[in-house]
């Protein structure tokens, strides 16, 4: 099944999983039943700002605007939002 | 933010418990990431195929306090332990597994029960939802109330149904485990269409490894090579199905695999199991081991354990390795396999696990797999997780059962 992901589109955590910020690691987590996945920085940054409220463009917006930096940044964060949502981490609301 | 900072390059690394009867990391992170509380060795259910040492019943006087478990429970977060595993014997015979919840919540934990189901009340759910607990994990035997109840030594077949909806109602996710072997693995189909319709999210079918109880009654449970593959087959063509939801976890058998598991993920690396008397062990079965002094929380505590215990460092990298695994170009991936089944078959702890092909040993393997085509050796009847077996065990009477092993498991 092939993911789209449109700039409209509303995410939010898969039912049951938790998104936290590690201290001992120094990372941010995604935890479900008996699993966890440790995100990269830049993946986490995206993650935090998925909250059934904000779009896509919007998520993208605000990463853009806050590392004005990166380059091809939103090619990168719709990417994370494929597999995120691939991996069940994310649901569309 | 970074090039590689996103996309696939972005999970530096995903831990599952369900996979390999361990959780995955590197080799240079040493943080006991999954903490298994074994809060207790009494259990309401026989169960054939337990893991649990078949000594339980030296360690079910001597329980850690909730105080103790508390500490322990802060200790470990210290450490960075994040997924706590709340298991037994059956933890809810225990009373204060309440209190245990709301202090995960507190610490940050994400908290899963591990539960036979046995003493889950609509009061005590409510206060575990209340508590914070993240999620419940029921075992389940069979489809058949006949095989339920034969193997567990129990009547509990319909009380598992009702707790299965009962954790659906809570609004929990359902996760439920079935432990495979002989009397269940021809039924396979049956059991992921039965966890289908109660609405299950995960199954996971845990195909019996040989420690503890269930390697004292290995030639009963064992099934054949043949029956392994069909049931893997199965499995596929039910995961192929778009019509199922729920996601499956087929843990294949080490017998049968012809390479060893990279047992826990590594010695030390990232599991970190506290027993009911306070032992802190890097794997279930670890006691079985000779000439090792495991840590007990009472002593030195938690830091001390799995930082500088001789224990938990004795297997950690590879400086331990004999040949062949010494000098095997797969020695990173397995890391030779399992300490304790490399000791139960062979006698030495250090040596490769018999699962692997390159093992002098591995004969042992195979002649294991060759019997459970056998009926004569499968006449021998089964010894079921009892108190009464335990206390025969402690006096040596089941010696017959495991000469062929190199220690009680």
């Amino acid at each position: 099944m092939e993911i789209v992901i449109l700039h409209t589109d509303v995410y939010a955590l898969s039912h049951h999983h938790r998104f936290q910020w590690e201290e001992a690691q120094q990372n941010y987590v995604i935890l479900f039943p008996e699993g966890m996945v440790k995100l990269h920085g830049g993946a986490g940054e995206v993650i935090k700002r998925v909250d059934a409220k904000l779009t896509v463009g919007e998520v993208v917006e605000d990463l853009v605007k806050t590392f004005p930096d990166a380059p091809n940044i939103e090619a990168e964060i719709i990417g994370m939002f494929e597999m995120a949502v691939g991996k069940g981490w994310l649901r569309k609301v | 933010m970074t090039q590689a900072s996103l996309g696939e390059s972005a999970v530096q690394k995903v831990v599952h418990a369900q996979q390999n009867n361990g959780v995955a990391a590197s080799t240079t992170n040493t943080q006991p990431l999954w903490l298994l509380a074994e809060v207790t060795y009494r259990c309401p259910l026989h169960c054939a195929f337990c893991y649990n040492p078949t000594d339980y019943d030296k360690h079910t006087q001597n329980e850690l306090s909730t105080e103790q478990w508390i500490q322990a429970l802060r200790d470990a977060r210290k450490l960075g332990a994040i997924q706590l595993g709340i298991s037994g014997g059956e933890p809810l015979l225990r009373d204060d597994i309440e209190e245990i919840v709301v202090e995960a919540k507190k610490l940050g934990y994400y908290s899963n029960l591990i539960t036979s189901g046995v003493g889950l009340t609509e009061k005590r759910i409510q206060a575990f939802k209340d508590g914070g607990l993240d999620h419940i994990q029921l075992s389940m035997h069979d489809i058949s109330e006949e095989i339920n109840n034969f193997i567990t030594n129990t009547k509990t077949f319909e009380l598992k149904k009702k707790v299965a909806a009962m954790i659906k109602n809570h609004g929990y996710p359902m996760v439920l485990n079935v432990v495979i072997h002989r009397y269940n693995i021809g039924h396979v189909k049956e059991i992921l269409e039965m966890a289908e319709a109660l609405g299950a999210d995960y199954i996971e079918l845990a195909n019996t490894q040989y420690y503890g109880w269930s390697l004292v009654n290995r030639s009963q449970l064992m099934p054949t090579k043949e029956q392994v593959d069909e049931a893997e087959a199965i499995t596929n063509a039910f995961r192929a199905n778009p019509n199922n939801k729920m996601k499956i976890f087929f843990v294949v058998p080490d017998y049968f695999s012809d390479r060893p598991k990279k047992c826990m993920n590594g010695w030390g690396e990232v599991f970190m199991i506290v027993t009911a008397n306070g032992d802190v062990l890097p794997c279930h079965s670890a006691r079985v081991l000779p000439n090792m002094q495991f840590p007990n929380v009472r002593d030195n505590g938690l830091e001390y354990a799995w930082k500088e215990s001789p224990a938990f460092n004795q297997y950690r990298g590879d400086d331990w390795m004999k040949e062949p695994c010494r000098s095997c170009s797969e020695k990173a991936n397995d890391l030779g396999g399992c300490r304790c089944q490399a000791f139960l078959l062979t006698g030495d702890a250090e040596t490769a696990d018999p699962v692997c092909t390159k093992s002098p040993h591995h004969h042992l393997i195979t002649q294991a797999i060759e019997d459970s085509k056998n009926p004569v050796l499968v006449s021998k009847p089964i010894v079921f997780r009892n108190d009464k077996n335990s206390k025969k065990v402690i006096a040596g009477e089941f010696d017959d059962r495991v000469a062929e092993f190199h220690s009680l498991p």
